[in-house]
């Protein structure tokens, strides 16, 4: 049975690449020797150990291989398990920690077209985000070229922790070509791990580390504002993926407070912070890291100021919630339609457009 | 509302100020380019005394990287959090609309016309032969 309301869009979805062999087909023959040469064996991160809980739900955990690794599954699971009209997909590689700027846009190459062919191709209720090798802005912006004449292509991946700031304009052609082709740039929780994901150095737990993820998009959000992405690209829409989203209240009146005093550092911004997150920034719902109770809940939902920041997510196959419990306690019906299907169709502008399958080569 | 008698002009130099107490307000006179302006010497925000805050200019940007710096000692910043007001209109930069301080009426007028009337001198001795500051309370 259906969990969600007709033209329900999951904006978080995680296919994953099954094993390095599945994007050989898919690599130039050069780096397709060298990762043989080399011995370069999965692009593992720590951001989702195989075992742990959160990786992937226990009625959704395979008896073997990768959660969320087949298009079969997918569909079963996230698709029809909730009814969803569309996912957009966002596969979590290990494209952004290489070292190696060649051999991450050839990965990112490799995965986005993996990502066309196997999946897109199959299946048209999916949508995907443009993987881009993030270590070097202008062969990231070259991957967006290549993929931006195909519409079900509808946003550019980044995680919350790079090299760098994520409004430093070292990244800006990036957001150029985001804002110049009509796709949204969605910013996932998790980290190159080139520098410590906390930042008073290095925690000992897992639990510290994703806990602490939303302190990562506090500092990224703050950057996109000063450093004033949002002056420079207006039209640029930013979601924060899987941030949580409960923090953003408290951060924004910490941010405004200290902008009126100290401005004149950063003069461009010349709205209130929550002015420019109301027009260019949303977040999606999975997980939710709210209250227990409904009550609270809708406090926090006025604390938000605005019914069009929430994007639906499930956040597939990662354990946020059980069943179809997808949408949590003390959100309004009007709300919830909005979070489901008008907010993700306000933000994705190319959701609206035509699909051409098999639009690039 | 009535015209009182604050301070001779000669008192308060282009880029100085003066705290005055009118019918019991504080109030902050800056003479900005001879040209002179009160405003209520307490911040909406917690209090500050304006009076001691920073004389600054207007700094705005057309994009990212650059920097626009006009208006120069018409910008005041509050002493405790840096917040700016217009000293022209008592507005404050981040919203102008709802954060302002109270901005009084200053003129200048010859001693002559102060010591006819009708203004309000309680506590300084008006000569002719000199200009006053004069504020509306």
């Amino acid at each position: 049975m259906a969990a969600v309301l007709p033209g329900t869009i999951d904006c978080d979805i995680h296919p994953a690449v099954p094993s390095i062999q599945a994007l050989m087909p898919y690599m130039e023959d050069h780096w397709r020797e060298m990762v043989i040469t080399r011995g370069v064996d999965e692009l593992n991160t720590i951001a989702y150990p195989a075992n742990s809980p959160l990786t992937c739900r226990p009625d959704w955990r395979p008896a073997s291989g990768r959660p969320a690794s087949d298009l079969a599954t997918v569909q079963r699971q996230a698709l029809d398990g909730f009814g969803t009209s569309i996912a957009i997909a966002n596969c979590l590689y290990g494209v952004q920690l290489l070292f190696s700027e060649d051999m991450a846009a050839a990965f990112a190459r490799a995965l986005n077209t993996w990502m066309a062919r196997e999946w897109l191709d199959k299946e048209p209720r999916l949508r995907a985000s443009i993987v881009i090798p993030a270590q070097n802005a202008e062969m990231a912006v070259d991957e967006i070229e290549r993929w931006a004449d195909d519409k079900r292509f509808v946003q550019v991946l980044m995680l919350v922790s790079g090299d760098m700031p994520l409004g430093k304009r070292a990244l800006w052609p990036i957001y150029a070509a985001a804002e110049r082709h009509g796709l949204a740039l969605g910013i996932h929780a998790g980290s190159n791990y080139h520098n410590p994901p906390t930042p008073v150095g290095w925690p000992t737990t897992y639990t510290e580390d994703y806990v602490n993820q939303s302190q990562a998009f506090q500092s990224a959000l703050t950057s996109l504002i000063c450093e004033g992405v949002f002056n420079k690209f207006p039209a640029l829409k930013v979601v924060l993926l899987e941030s949580g989203f409960t923090w953003l209240p408290a951060h924004l009146w910490r941010l405004t407070k200290f902008w009126r005093g100290l401005r004149m550092e950063i003069p461009w911004v010349d709205r209130a912070p929550m002015d420019i997150v109301r027009s260019n920034v949303r977040l999606s719902l999975q997980p939710v890291d709210g209250p227990p109770d409904a009550a609270s809940l809708e406090k926090l939902m006025e604390h938000m100021q605005s019914d069009e920041l929430l994007l639906f997510s499930t956040d597939y196959p990662h354990w946020q919630f059980d069943g179809t419990d997808v949408m949590p306690p003390g959100i309004s019906a009007d709300l919830a339609r909005r979070i489901m299907v008008d907010n993700p169709r306000a933000t994705y502008a190319r959701l609206g457009a035509a699909v051409a399958q098999g639009a690039v080569a | 509302m009535s015209w009182h008698v604050v301070a001779p002009v000669s008192e308060i130099p282009p880029g100085g100020r003066k705290l005055v107490t009118v019918r019991g307000r504080p109030i902050a006179v800056f003479n900005i380019g001879g040209e002179f302006f009160g405003l209520l010497n307490r911040c909406p925000h917690q209090g500050g005394a304006l009076c001691e805050g920073v004389l600054t200019g207007l700094v705005e940007s057309p994009e990212p990287g650059r920097y626009s710096y006009t208006r120069k000692g018409e910008i005041l910043r509050c002493p405790w959090h840096g917040w700016e007001f217009d000293v022209r209109t008592g507005q404050s930069y981040c919203d102008p609309e709802k954060i302002r301080t109270r901005a009084y009426p200053v003129e200048v007028e010859p001693g002559k016309s102060v010591v006819e009337g009708p203004y309000v001198a309680e506590t300084l001795a008006v000569k002719v032969e000199e200009d006053y500051v004069v504020v509306d309370v």
